[in-house]
């Protein structure tokens, strides 16, 4: 057994305890970090099949972002934990259901994949993949990355329209005109003699 | 296998030789911090243990360690105590990928510009769990303000990143170093075509790492310490090991992408000082760690508003259309890598 593959088993038995640890941890927050713990540890896999970028991508993008937005969310909704538990028998058949037609999904895929047998293609960049992967999108895949690019702004549009309310009467600060107040209309500054003290009385 | 452990090994020590001096180096900013607001603030700072006061701040590191660590009532004790380990970790994982001088540096990722991106994304982590766990307001509130900036932050920092990576042609640090080299010294530096995107780089990594004058994460006079409120002895001196320890990072990373790495600020003909060196790279990075001390006692403190303003409004535009005039560098051929 080679260091890697050791380090490969390591690596997949974290990111399955910690999969597991998403759907039975009673606390959300501990299921959110669970879930952290997931998507870095697949990176990690990743990273020992030598697809450094993606896994970079994963970290920055899920790690990084995204789940410290949900994060976020579920340590403010402050979700009760008797409720959650109440439908899991009603529920069982659908999520066993959905369960069993992914696991026949993937072995299909895993199957097809083994009779196609196809050789792994050769590493087209030698050891370093990025330079490859960032010139092939930005030639051959130009098109998939600008509509892809495209969409995910429109995203961000309307998320921004759906949100945005304006309400009335709200006072809001320009900093422009704040810099360009000028002090002699604000303060008025008074010159008068200075007070004379009473004597003490003898 | 006898290999790969000795490999092992051999990385382990490579990452104590970076991570011991590291620990000291936070142990004496921590010192130089002091001193140099106090000389600003005309005062003497620490000057009573060791001479000059140098033993301070192992004396402050011993108090620390030695004070017990209070559990707020009803805090997630798990999370309170793993939140210090998870904002040091990415705090020390950074340093894998800097280079120190020539073929210097413990990782020579191909990657390491998206690494740098990722670790420093992640140390965003260790602040929510402690305000979260703390089970206290001024936690959470110092902790919420703290992500939203460090969130808000990073986009600017990483589009400054990426008009340097378009000027270099790689994410390899290494490479971005010796794409600056040239004959002129200083002039060919990233820091001329890309100047307004440096100092932005420089005050977000100020704002990223939670400092003065974007400290409002600590507010001392508004929310007592942030997220970091119940947190003492050890955990507390975690914290502040993670800190400086950023701060420091990116002292080294301004240096790395905009000043040239190790390269000589006189041009190679000078002779030896002309030369490329780890000095050079190590004054660099003290000049920008010195700075940090500056801006704490000369700024006041923004206010939110005025801190997520500065982010969003002024730094993310000036970023995105700053990329686009080093693409055009590049395309036209003004600016040459590696001359």
């Amino acid at each position: 057994m080679t260091f890697q593959l050791l380090c490969f088993y390591a690596f997949a038995a974290v990111t399955t305890l910690a999969a597991l640890g998403v759907i039975t941890l009673r606390n959300s927050v501990h299921a959110v970090l669970c879930l952290v713990l997931t998507f870095f540890s697949t990176a990690a896999i990743w990273l020992l099949a030598e697809a450094e970028f993606l896994a970079v991508a994963l970290v920055v993008v899920y790690v990084g972002a995204v789940m410290v937005l949900f994060l976020f969310v579920v340590m403010m909704l402050d979700i009760k934990q008797e409720p959650l538990r109440e439908g899991f028998i009603r529920y069982l058949p659908v999520g066993i259901a959905v369960a069993a037609v992914m696991l026949a999904e993937m072995l299909a895929l895993i199957g097809v994949r083994a009779m196609a047998q196809v050789p792994a293609p050769a590493n087209p960049a030698g050891d370093s993949n990025i330079a490859w992967l960032g010139e092939t999108l930005f030639t051959r895949f130009l098109l998939p990355f600008e509509i892809a690019a495209l969409i995910l702004t429109v995203g961000i549009i309307a998320a921004v329209a759906l949100t945005l309310r304006r309400r009335e009467g709200v006072r809001h600060q320009d900093p422009a005109r704040q810099v360009a107040v000028d002090p002699r209309t604000r303060v008025r500054v008074v010159k008068m003699a200075a007070e004379r003290g009473q004597e003490p009385a003898a | 296998m006898h290999a790969d452990l000795l490999l092992a090994a051999w990385t382990l020590a490579k990452i104590l030789a970076i991570s011991v001096p590291l620990i000291i180096a936070v142990a004496m900013y921590s010192y130089w911090e002091r001193k140099v607001i106090g000389w600003m603030h005309v005062r003497m700072g620490p000057n009573k243990i060791g001479p000059w006061g140098l033993l301070q701040a192992f004396a402050d590191v011993f108090k620390l360690l030695f004070k017990e660590i209070v559990v707020p009532a009803n805090a997630d004790k798990p999370l309170f105590y793993l939140a210090p380990v998870l904002a040091v970790a990415p705090a020390f994982a950074a340093w894998a990928v800097i280079p120190f001088d020539q073929g210097v540096v413990l990782a020579n990722l191909n990657v390491g510009l998206l690494y740098l991106l990722a670790m420093t994304s992640m140390g965003v982590y260790g602040i929510i769990l402690a305000g979260w766990a703390s089970n206290s307001r001024y936690a959470l509130l110092g902790a919420m303000r703290s992500a939203a900036q460090v969130v808000s932050y990073e986009i600017a920092m990483g589009m400054a990143l990426v008009c340097v990576l378009v000027l270099a042609g790689s994410l390899n640090l290494t490479d971005i170093v010796n794409a600056q080299a040239g004959g002129k010294g200083l002039l060919d530096w990233f820091w001329l075509p890309l100047l307004p995107v440096f100092v932005i780089y420089f005050v977000a990594g100020v704002a990223e790492t939670n400092r003065a004058p974007f400290d409002v994460a600590e507010g001392e006079s508004e929310i007592v310490a942030g997220f970091h409120v119940e947190y003492s002895g050890s955990a507390f001196a975690v914290f502040f090991l993670a800190e400086y320890a950023n701060m420091i990072l990116i002292s080294f990373l301004a240096s790395v992408m905009f000043l040239g790495g190790w390269l000589s600020p006189f041009p190679a003909s000078w002779g030896l000082i002309g030369q490329g060196s780890w000095i050079w790279l190590f004054a660099k990075a003290f000049a920008f760690a010195f700075m940090y001390l500056w801006f704490r006692a000369t700024f006041p403190r923004y206010r939110y508003d005025q801190i997520m303003r500065l982010g969003w409004k002024v730094f993310i535009p000036i970023t995105i259309v700053w990329v686009l005039v080093a693409g055009c560098m590049k395309y036209f051929g003004w600016i040459t890598a590696g001359a």
